[in-house]
């Protein structure tokens, strides 16, 4: 259940971008979730829900891009096939992680007066 | 006028960040890594779910590092949900050790364990574990300053953990298989099979079997710990340039 403790880290940032620009409303918050973050992207919509109320936040939209898991080889011998060992098949090489791993606040769309 | 998206909008203003939800964590755990390595000691966040053996492998390790002299060059942070069991049992096994308490929470974070090296003689240690809140998920996503990640996994909890938690797994720079004494009354649990799924998820999959009832795997576990010790030494040598 620590996507509480997400959104909270999500709201102090979100607070001090709208101080920092004057804005009076949040419209939408745009994060991008990777599928292995180790989020529960319901869970954080819950939470969310529960935060929201009375803050600046009130109505805005939660926008959620997921992002999917993409292991690839170090040497450029490209992406790794799902359920497969995480070594490249060409080179023997450990996958890195490329994308999947990502918990980002992309945007917001802050109402101005 | 919003030209950005064109929503058309005079009043709405889309500003791009880009940035990490949790940088106010990565800013603690950089604070904590530096104190780290200012002082030479090398954190090992051990994590795992609840039962999987994180405080027996601390005492089992205590054990070994007395009988090579090297006890009070280890240092433990025992993060619990309530109780200070935990780091008793850790203190009975005769190295340091101090409890973070979290409450409800369900994981440690960079500022948990900074407050904690506040009550813990931690300069002059070789290791500092940080045992982490028993749990398969949430410890993975925050980064505390440590050197290495160690996940205990007992038998018991059956082969498709790694498959069903890739994060933590996937974070991991060694998995300790514990229990392996109860593995003659587990015939369905083919130890082979564990470190299949774990190549699926780890990209430099490393295992070491350990039972603390049995010995097996402590010494080697010893071992990987110095090895480490050798390896961030050499690379803080690096890093300074030659003298």
């Amino acid at each position: 259940m620590h996507e509480y403790s997400i959104v909270q880290a999500l709201f102090d940032r979100i607070q001090d971008a709208a101080r920092e620009r004057g804005a009076v409303a949040v419209r939408r918050v745009k994060l991008r979730i990777g599928e292995i973050a180790g989020v529960d992207v319901d869970l954080l919509q819950t939470a969310y829900d529960l935060f929201r109320v009375r803050t600046i936040c009130e109505g805005a939209w939660l926008d959620v891009e997921r992002v999917s898991a993409r292991w690839t080889c170090p040497d450029g011998h490209g992406d790794i096939a799902r359920g497969h060992a995480l070594v490249c098949p060409a080179c023997a090489r450990p996958a890195r992680l490329a994308a999947g791993d990502e918990i980002v606040l992309e945007q917001l769309d802050l109402e101005v007066p | 006028m919003c030209d950005a998206c064109g929503c058309g909008d005079s009043n709405v203003v889309p500003v791009a960040l880009s940035e990490r939800v949790l940088a106010a964590n990565d800013r603690g755990a950089r604070h904590n890594r530096e104190h780290f390595h200012d002082h030479g000691v090398i954190a090992v966040n051990l994590m795992g779910g609840p039962g999987a053996g994180k405080t027996a492998i601390l005492e089992a390790s205590a054990q070994a590092l007395a009988a090579l002299g090297e006890a009070e060059k280890v240092g433990v942070l025992a993060g619990d949900l309530a109780t200070d069991h935990d780091a008793a049992r850790v203190r009975a096994a005769g190295i340091l050790a101090e409890s973070i308490t979290t409450g409800s929470a369900c994981h440690l974070d960079a500022e948990m364990v900074h407050r904690g090296l506040h009550r813990l003689a931690w300069r002059s240690l070789d290791f500092l574990f940080i045992e982490n809140v028993g749990n398969l998920v949430c410890p993975a996503v925050y980064d505390l300053g440590q050197d290495a990640n160690v996940v205990a996994l007992s038998v018991t909890e059956g082969e498709d953990k790694p498959l069903k938690y890739p994060t933590m797994f996937q974070k991991a720079d060694l998995v300790l298989l514990t229990k392996t004494d109860l593995l003659p009354q587990l015939p369905d649990i083919d130890v082979a099979r564990i470190a299949t799924n774990l190549s699926h998820v780890m990209p430099k999959p490393a295992m070491i079997t350990m039972s603390v009832r049995t010995g097996e795997g402590i010494d080697q576990w010893i071992q990987w710990l110095h090895g480490l010790k050798h390896l961030r030494a050499s690379m803080r040598a690096s890093i300074v340039g030659p003298v």
